[in-house]
């Protein structure tokens, strides 16, 4: 019976259709892990207190919450330094996220199951999001302000959340002071430095220049001052408050709330008060600013980088691309060369993309950036403008890797569009150059955007290349601000998966930026389906459309 | 427009009309030039790309040349006869020392004396000792040692100030005097020493010397820093008595200062251990030249760990000390270099780069490269035997003396001689290494560093990448395929095909990011059960296959023909998690507990934790959309008649599948393949961040790699624009992209083919 069924072929259809399993299992499985993890980690976990058996007579409290559970044979576990009893073949182990990295050294330990004796969960618990040092987890003893030490009761609670607003609200006016006012000034300051110093190599710094520079210079430290002593009193201000928390083996320490972003006690919320923690978490994680070594906080300006360089890429991809497409099917005349043409063009989309970051690097920053300086820059120099990485250059690399991706989607959508049309405009008296503009490329331009999202979602996951041409883990300032000209081309920035590379594979503490990794990588893998959904859909539509007037 | 001649005619009757036309007829020009434009435009921007790497690749390959620049005659002769000569930094000033005990500055332009030539002997002792011996340290360090008839000797330094007086650059010579300005007393007998040897470095300073008579005597120099005053710092000298060597003719001291090498007039070289001066050891006595010939020329290269050796019958090789496990050899000789059979008569290394210039007795001049083995340029400059050599800092000047005391000076270009064939891809013998390896290592923190450019470690990281890659990819994506292509109910299909697609527009750095941080450390946890799924896998699909098929049809008729791949999803699931779950017990019974361990003590393998496997997977899984999606269209468009011919001959589904379907859609398959191996080639995230990026050549499936896309990730931000480094890095671009492109492109053609065969059936 075996045989025959062997023979007939039917096992080798079975695993075919194993193949196509394990393929959709593998796309479902990676989409499902990264959305699990990356969204799974805004939810507020709940906070354990485990007694703990140290050793023998030595028995610790550990508060945390549970991060990882793992099941490990002995003899690892012996390698790795557990010590064990014999009876055991295999131990489980939880990771704890302990945070309090200021006070214990790390944020994570492990904890043997068989040694914990006894673990609880209490309403009192409470986690501190800080500015530096990570989380904090501990009770809460007593909130001092300057009208006294106010000690644990019912209000305490309240009293510490009214003060944490104000905190909140201060914190904004000194950033905001910091960041654009002050920030205006040096950049004002800068601009004059350079046009004094350009003044000077073309030899025509008169004294009424000189003047008028110094004038504005002083008018600036002036209000720099003013700003100076506001925020002085601002952080006067901030500074008078503080708490005084009760954490892990009765430790009593005191924070200071100005270092304090939020206070959440988890146990004691209910399903309702998680669900509007979480959207707060998750709104703060896409509209806030990186703390702590992006470990922290949000990814904002990666967000803001990777829609700028896409942008940009687009304004120079989505021309050329197209023109490059009329030329290639509409006036170049159809033979061998232009066959030659159209091969390289599609082989040109599967050269990897370091090489074009190499390009990139080679041509655009230090050819063309380079004398770009020399002609328009000479007062910045040594120190380069645009002949080193940016988010111009980023942007012309990647238009140079998706546009053969435009030209091919583009081609196919012309060549789609039935003769009889073209025909017809010709035959009313049309010129070429009118028909193409009045009728050709307005049915073909579902096809082009179709060319152009495609080409955005390959930009937006695109990670090796940039990593020559201008992406950087910490950008200082946001390539468009409140500066005149506003936009700044010769800027670097951050983006979305350099982010998730550096994060991941740089970060000095990568158990604590985990989460974020795959936060970040939720983000992005979503944005880049979407798109990718939406190209395939306008393509199948088009598909239809023309079919219809064959 | 000849074809419209009513709409001619009627402009003439109507002159709006007609401005009109004209306006649109140039704009239907204008538009046809812009299109023209713009489209060249943009295809050579694409073309470009290759250009452009070519033209900084170009130079790499570029052969060295050289010009005279200036002839002139020994500048103030007066001071005696030239023992060496140098150039400094800006290659304005040279400089020659005498046997007169003088160094005399001049311009190297054209040979002007700058200021009085300076005494480095005092005057006061001029008339009590004779000069008896010279040395010259490694020209780096810029010293000179004279050894007196009264067994001293006398150590200076030249140096160069540069001051911008009136914004004008000004270089100023200076004479130091590191061992004090006293001469130093080297030999406690007080016989003159004949040869010296000196090195200078901050911890311990040494002279070498022989004697009048014969004996080898060393003194060290220890500086005691005074804490009140830098300058006046204490220096004690402490003198010591080697074993003799008979015939001993020159000395050499190897900058750390733990070996001299004394060499005899017979042509041999004594290995001396200096590690501890007061009970010296001798070593090894090698000869370095044949019977018929003698040394002479020998010198450091840069770094004073390779000898290089120059013979009276004009030939020259480079030897260094070999550290094979245990065993020791004192000196070995590396290579040969290739050379003109005359007498080498000057010798002089480059500073900063492993190459070095020599003269000789029909006075030309020729440029070595000692990593390449490789001679670069010869220069006929004199007629004349060059006495003396020497190369600029900066290894673009060339300052020679012949023996008619004419000085020529000559200019070189030769940016990149530490690149050849041979150096890219062939096994090269690197310094202090115990033999020729493959071997990639660009940078270091040290000036002299010998850079290894071995491109072969990494292509064979790329290759390695993609084999595994293709080891996943192929089998799930064409199986896949032709289950989808060819058994797949349409509705179904419509549904997985996008489904699967859409993975190829997964960013690669989100792949590269589970890899390294979720695969990683989960292979490496469940390796048993890894393994087991291989097997586990296709067992249990075939297990739970037959079951199915004793089911009775009823049951059966549940699932209509085209869905049983939904069927196997749980199947699936099911499998994996079995894997899992036995592998932990698996490796209590089988290794002990730990499979890694395991396979250290018994099979010797080591084991990296982002290794090919993990590679594999995440690249495999990065292939498998392209792959699929094009073998399942060439599976597809294989026209319906020739599968219902088949089948209406009796074959089973399978029989026709083998063999009418893929025999024809093959081709297809193939270029499918191609293109998949062109982007597992290029990939660099995945690779980056989910191996250990270690450039190594083993093929173990537990080992790391370092592909050619990763290293250009790694290393370009770093290295300096035009320097060999980055030409380095452009070439490896290079290959990836030509690699890439013939791939792509042959795969086009054969689907090209593929695509006229299908239309013709």
């Amino acid at each position: 019976m075996i045989r025959t069924w062997v023979k007939s072929g039917s096992p080798w259809i079975w695993l075919n259709a194993a193949a196509v399993s394990a393929n959709l299992l593998i796309v479902l499985g990676l989409l499902s892990l990264i959305a699990v993890r990356g969204l799974g980690h805004f939810w507020p976990a709940d906070i354990y207190t485990f007694e703990y058996q140290k050793s023998e007579k030595n028995s610790i409290t550990v508060i945390g919450e549970i991060v990882d559970t793992e099941i490990v044979s002995a003899a690892r576990a012996l390698d790795s330094g557990i010590k064990i009893k014999n009876a055991e073949k295999e131990i489980k182990r939880f990771l704890v996220k302990t945070g309090n990295r200021d006070i214990l050294g790390s944020d994570f330990r492990w904890l043997t199951d068989a040694r914990i004796n006894n673990r609880s969960i209490e309403d009192q618990m409470m986690v501190v999001e800080r500015l530096e040092w990570g989380n904090l987890y501990g009770r809460l003893i007593s909130v001092k302000t300057d009208s006294g030490v106010i000690e644990e009761d019912d209000n305490t609670w309240g009293l510490l959340h009214q003060k944490m607003k104000n905190i909140l609200i201060l914190r904004d006016k000194i950033k905001n002071i910091e960041k654009h006012d002050i920030g205006d000034i040096n950049y004002k300051l800068e601009r004059l430095r350079l046009r004094k110093k350009s003044l000077q190599l073309k030899n025509s710094l008169d004294t009424e220049a000189l003047n008028a520079i110094n004038n504005e210079r002083d008018q600036l430290n002036i209000s720099y001052k003013k700003l100076q002593a506001n925020l002085a009193k601002l952080y006067k201000e901030i500074r008078k408050d503080s708490m005084t928390v009760e954490v892990m083996n009765n430790k009593i320490v005191n924070i200071p709330l100005a270092s304090v972003v939020r206070v959440v006690r988890p146990n004691a919320m209910g399903l309702l008060s998680k669900t509007g923690f979480y959207f707060e978490k998750l709104w703060e994680f896409i509209s806030d600013e990186p703390r702590e070594a992006n470990t922290e906080g949000g990814i904002l300006p990666a967000i803001f980088g990777t829609v700028m360089m896409v942008i940009i890429m687009s304004i120079f991809v989505t021309p050329f691309g197209v023109i490059a497409a009329v030329y290639l099917k509409e006036y170049a005349r159809q033979g061998t060369v232009t066959r030659i043409i159209r091969v390289a063009v599609n082989n040109l989309a599967g050269v990897p993309s370091i090489v074009y970051g190499v390009f990139g690097l080679g041509f655009f920053v230090y050819f063309l950036g380079g004398n770009i300086d020399q002609l328009f820059f000479p007062e910045a120099l040594p120190a380069p403008t645009f002949g080193t990485p940016g988010i111009l250059w980023s942007s012309l690399t990647l238009a140079l890797l998706t546009v053969p991706v435009v030209i091919v989607a583009t081609e196919e959508g012309l060549s789609r569009i039935p003769r009889s049309i073209r025909e017809g405009s010709l035959a009313l008296g049309a010129t070429k150059s009118e028909t193409l503009w009045r009728t050709v490329l307005p049915m073909a331009s579902p096809a082009m955007m179709t060319g152009l999202i495609l080409a955005v979602a390959r930009a937006a996951g695109e990670v090796a290349p940039l990593m020559l041409v201008g992406v950087v883990k910490l950008a200082p300032s946001l390539p468009l601000d409140g500066n005149a000209p506003f936009l700044h081309l010769e800027r670097k920035f951050m983006h979305l998966g350099f982010h998730i590379y550096d994060l991941g594979f740089q970060s000095p503490n990568v158990e604590a930026a985990r989460p974020l990794v795959f936060a970040t990588a939720f983000l992005l893998v979503v944005v880049i389906v979407i798109l990718n959904l939406v190209s395939i859909s306008i393509r199948n539509r088009l598909r239809e459309r023309y079919r219809g007037m064959e | 427009m000849a074809n419209h001649p009513q709409t001619h005619s009627e402009s003439r009757l109507q002159p709006a009309f007609g401005r009109a036309m004209g306006m649109r007829m140039f704009r239907d020009t204008l538009a046809h030039y812009m299109v023209g434009l713009g489209g060249m435009g943009v295809i050579i921007a694409i073309l470009l790309i290759f250009f452009y790497l070519v033209y900084i690749v170009m130079p790499l390959f570029a052969p060295a040349e050289a010009n005279k620049v200036a002839q002139y005659n020994l500048p103030q002769p007066q001071s005696g006869k030239t023992l060496l000569l140098a150039i400094e930094e800006q290659n304005e000033i040279a400089v020659r020392f005498t046997d007169r005990g003088e160094a005399v500055f001049f311009s190297l332009q054209d040979g002007q004396v700058i200021g009085e030539p300076h005494r480095i002997l005092p005057n006061r002792l001029r008339s009590r000792v004779k000069i008896s011996g010279f040395t010259a340290g490694q020209s780096v360090s810029g010293l000179v040692g004279y050894g007196l008839s009264n067994g001293r000797a006398i150590i200076a330094k030249h140096n160069y100030d540069i001051s911008y007086p009136g914004d004008k650059k000004l270089i100023t010579p200076v004479i130091s005097y590191p061992f004090g300005n006293k001469p130093v007393q080297v030999d406690a007998r007080a016989h003159a020493l004949v040869a010296l040897a000196v090195q200078n470095d901050e911890e311990r300073s040494s002279i070498a010397a022989i004697t009048s008579d014969g004996r080898l005597v060393l003194t060290t120099m220890q500086k005691e820093e005074n804490l009140l005053d830098e300058e006046e710092s204490e220096l004690t000298f402490s003198t010591y008595e080697l074993i003799p060597v008979e015939g001993a003719i020159k000395l050499l001291l190897e900058p750390r200062q733990q070996f001299l090498y004394v060499v005899d007039k017979t042509g041999f070289i004594n290995v001396i251990d200096i590690k501890e001066p007061e009970t010296p050891r001798f070593i090894a006595r090698i000869r370095v030249v044949n019977k018929d010939e003698s040394i002479s020329t020998i010198d450091f290269l840069s770094g004073g760990i390779s000898l290089l050796i120059g013979t009276t019958e004009g030939k020259l090789s480079q030897w260094f000390p070999v550290q094979t496990g245990e065993k020791s050899d004192a000196l070995v000789r590396i290579r040969n270099f290739s050379g003109e059979s005359s007498f080498i008569s000057a010798f002089s290394s480059e500073q900063r780069r492993k190459g070095f210039v020599s003269g000789d007795n029909q006075g030309n001049i020729t440029l070595y490269h000692s990593t390449t083995g490789r001679k670069i340029l010869t220069i006929p400059t004199s007629k004349q035997t060059l006495s003396k050599i020497a190369i600029s800092p900066r290894a673009d000047m060339i300052i020679t003396e012949d023996v008619n005391h004419q000085l020529y000076v000559l200019h070189v270009n030769n940016e990149h001689p530490e690149v050849s064939w041979s150096v890219l891809w062939d096994k090269i013998w690197y310094e202090d290494y115990p033999e020729p390896t493959y071997t990639w290592q660009s940078s270091s923190a040290s000036n002299d560093f010998e850079p290894k450019f071995s491109l072969t470690p990494l292509l064979f990281g790329t290759l390695k990448a993609a084999f595994y890659a293709m080891m996943i990819a192929i089998p799930l994506a064409i199986m896949g395929a032709i289950y989808s292509a060819y058994f797949m109910a349409p509705a179904m299909r419509r549904v997985v095909k996008p489904t699967i697609e859409i993975m190829e527009a997964l960013p690669t750095v989100i792949l590269g990011f589970l890899a390294g941080l979720w695969l990683a450390p989960m292979v490496e946890a469940n390796l048993p059960g890894v393994f087991m799924m291989t097997v586990l896998l296709p067992a249990g699909v075939l297990v739970f296959a037959f079951a199915w098929q004793q089911l009775p049809i009823s049951v059966r008729n549940f699932v209509p023909d085209g869905w049983t791949a939904l069927l196997l999803l749980p199947v699936l699931i099911f499998l994996v998690w079995l894997a899992m779950a036995l592998s932990q017990p698996v490796e209590t019974l089988l290794f002990n507990g730990d499979m890694r361990a395991w396979m250290a003590n018994h099979l010797g393998l080591s084991f990296d934790q982002r290794n090919s496997i993990v590679v594999g997977i995440a690249m495999g899984i990065a292939v498998i959309p392209t792959i699929f999606t094009i073998t399942e269209d060439a599976i597809f468009s294989v026209p319906r008649h020739l599968t219902n011919g088949s089948l209406a001959l009796g074959a089973t589904l399978w029989q026709t599948l083998t063999r009418v379907v893929l025999l024809t859609a093959s081709p297809g398959i193939f270029s499918a393949v191609m293109i998949g191996m062109g982007r597992a080639v290029g990939e660099t995230m995945i690779v980056l961040m989910a191996t250990g990026n270690t450039p190594v050549m083993d093929f173990s499936i537990f080992q790391g790699m370092r592909t050619l896309s990763a290293n250009v990730a790694v290393e370009m931000p770093e290295a300096e624009v035009g320097s060999t480094h980055y030409r380095i890095l452009f070439l490896a671009a290079l290959v990836l992209f030509m690699f890439t492109f013939v791939l792509n492109a042959g795969a086009e053609i054969i689907r090209q083919r593929l695509r006229n065969k299908y239309s013709s059936l």
